[in-house]
């Protein structure tokens, strides 16, 4: 389970710039949850995944994972149970490192990193059948820089890499919004078949209506730091693309856009 | 024309670990690392100094690459954990070692030329046939060179090579792999300047004296070199990095050799050696540095 309590944020504080981000902002998600997060540009959305994940300090409030307290655990210790792939999708692999050695590395995650070989010849299999699995041919060309491939193969790659090793939390900041249509939906199915497989905790932050509405069994909608649609259960699988975009356009009018 | 050919050679093998080691950083971790102007005349001090202390030579060399290893770890930690710019971390640990290896020396000038070492002592003597003599410094350097090529290339295949390329290459991967990119970067620096504090100790037992001025345009020769060399042998992907870089060291020193013959004298050696690099630079269009923040 994970708990933001009382969470405050500020940009620029003590500026004439200051902008208060988050209030007292109160947010839990249960184990095995698949939370879509909607809502407009300035929201709050990635700032709270940057909050969870440590990425950036907050001003006030408490983070928690299981009751146990990680407001001050460092971003690269709290990622030993959370696995997260960006918009961006060059930030989630080594662009001039292999596939076979991007995925080594991410198969040694928790591992200790000393001097024994980086890529265990025996995994090589269970590398190339992940892979395969993707149908993108990428399980033959485990030898070739990942910075030639596509920026979907990219992300393909770099969500087999998040999920690889057991993780609790799996983080998704937008990650199909650089992606063409047809291999947004690809992304899309491989990212619910893996998070039904492995049973993640899911937050997913997206501009896409519909995939928030089809896909995960919560919703949010954010709006200036706030939540101001929370649905789960039956009421989030009655949820039409339109009843949440008719919200959408209600606090656009309010803010006068 | 062979004793200059030899010359190149052993010039270009001696400052080959220095360019595998700034490889290390300027290539691997992407960091300018100008540390590297220190620790390679702290090489040369620490080697003298024991060696007219009556040190045995090949020890000399090893307690170098430690010395090295320790000022890269300071250079390291004046970054990451001060959060001081990567090219101002490296300049402040570069002027401190200009007086500690000053210190260290006693003068800026020391020579060892009737000392035992690697190249000229008593084992050697009794093993080497005269007619070998002229090729046994540079045979000593290209098995030193063999060597600590063989190890580089064995630790960047390891774990821990691994995630060093990982922080050059997308530090937000390392930190995904829940690993503190910082801790990797002092690695990396600390072995780049252990490799470049023993290149210095070789140089200054191959000539026979320390002279505080070589580290000047010590970075900007390894720079060279790995620029010459990873340009060169692009195409060949066979070709490992590694053996690259030493390619290319030895192939600047005969550039700088050529520049000499041409006329030029000892002492517009850095002269030769920044406006070479200037050409390199340019003819090579290496892509301008990414623009970074703090680590």
């Amino acid at each position: 389970m994970l708990r933001l309590i009382d969470i405050s944020k500020y940009y620029n504080p003590g500026t004439v710039n200051e902008m208060c981000l988050f209030n007292g902002f109160n947010l839990s998600i249960e184990e095995g949850e698949f939370v879509s997060v909607v809502g407009s540009n300035g929201s709050g959305k990635t700032s709270m995944l940057n909050i969870i994940c440590g990425s950036i300090p907050i001003d006030r409030g408490r983070i928690e994972i299981n009751e146990t307290d990680i407001t001050n655990t460092p971003e690269y210790k709290r990622q030993i149970r959370i696995g997260r792939v960006y918009q961006n999708p060059a930030l989630g692999t080594c662009p001039n490192m292999t596939i076979l050695e991007n995925m080594s590395l991410a198969d040694n995650k928790g591992k200790v990193f000393h001097l024994q070989r980086g890529t265990d010849k025996k995994r090589i299999d269970v590398y190339k059948e992940i892979l395969r699995r993707l149908g993108l041919g990428l399980e033959d060309k485990l030898d070739i820089t990942v910075g030639s491939l596509s920026g979907g193969q990219r992300q393909a790659l770099a969500m087999i890499m998040a999920t690889m090793t057991p993780i609790e939390f799996l983080i998704l900041d937008e990650h199909t919004a650089a992606l063409d249509p047809k291999t947004a939906e690809l992304i899309m199915e491989l990212t619910d078949s893996i998070v039904k497989e492995k049973k993640l905790t899911t937050i997913m932050v997206t501009h896409n209506l519909r995939y928030a509405v089809k896909y995960g069994n919560r919703l949010l909608m954010m709006h200036q730091g706030d939540i101001v649609i929370d649905s789960l259960g039956e009421e989030k699988k009655a949820l039409k693309v339109d009843d949440v975009l008719d919200r959408f356009n209600e606090i656009s009018i309010e803010c006068g856009n | 024309m062979l004793t200059t050919i030899i010359g190149i050679f052993e010039e270009g093998l001696a400052y080959a670990i220095l360019a595998l080691g700034v490889y290390i950083t300027y290539k691997i971790l992407d960091f300018p690392d100008l540390s590297v102007d220190g620790t390679f005349p702290l090489g040369g001090a620490i080697t003298v100094i024991l060696i007219s202390a009556g040190v045995n030579p090949v020890l000399t060399l090893l307690l170098s690459f430690l010395t090295g290893a320790i000022a890269g770890i300071i250079t390291g930690v004046i970054h990451v954990k001060f959060k001081v710019r990567d090219l101002l971390s490296g300049i402040i640990v570069m002027t401190a070692l200009y007086s500690i290896n000053l210190r260290i020396a006693g003068s800026a000038n020391v020579p060892i030329f009737m000392k035992d070492s690697i190249f000229d002592n008593n084992l050697l003597d009794k093993i080497i046939a005269g007619g070998f003599r002229p090729y046994l410094m540079m045979t000593v350097l290209i098995i030193i060179v063999i060597i600590m090529k063989v190890l580089l290339d064995f630790y960047l295949r390891t774990k821990s090579g691994y995630l060093l390329r990982a922080v050059g290459d997308n530090e937000t991967v390392v930190t995904s792999l829940a690993k503190d990119k910082g801790i990797m970067k002092i690695i990396g620096l600390s072995i780049a300047n252990a490799f470049v504090a023993l290149s210095g100790g070789i140089f200054a037992q191959k000539n026979g004296y320390f002279d505080i001025s070589i580290g000047t345009g010590a970075l900007v020769t390894g720079v060279a070199s790995v620029i010459i060399g990873t340009n060169l042998f692009r195409k060949l992907s066979a070709m490992k990095a590694t053996t690259s870089v030493i390619i290319g060291s030895i192939l600047y020193k005969a550039c700088v050799a050529i520049a000499i013959a041409f006329g030029l004298e000892a002492q517009d050696q850095k002269l030769i050696t920044s406006v070479l690099f200037l050409i390199i630079l340019i003819t090579s269009n290496e892509k301008k540095r990414r623009a970074k923040a703090n680590a």
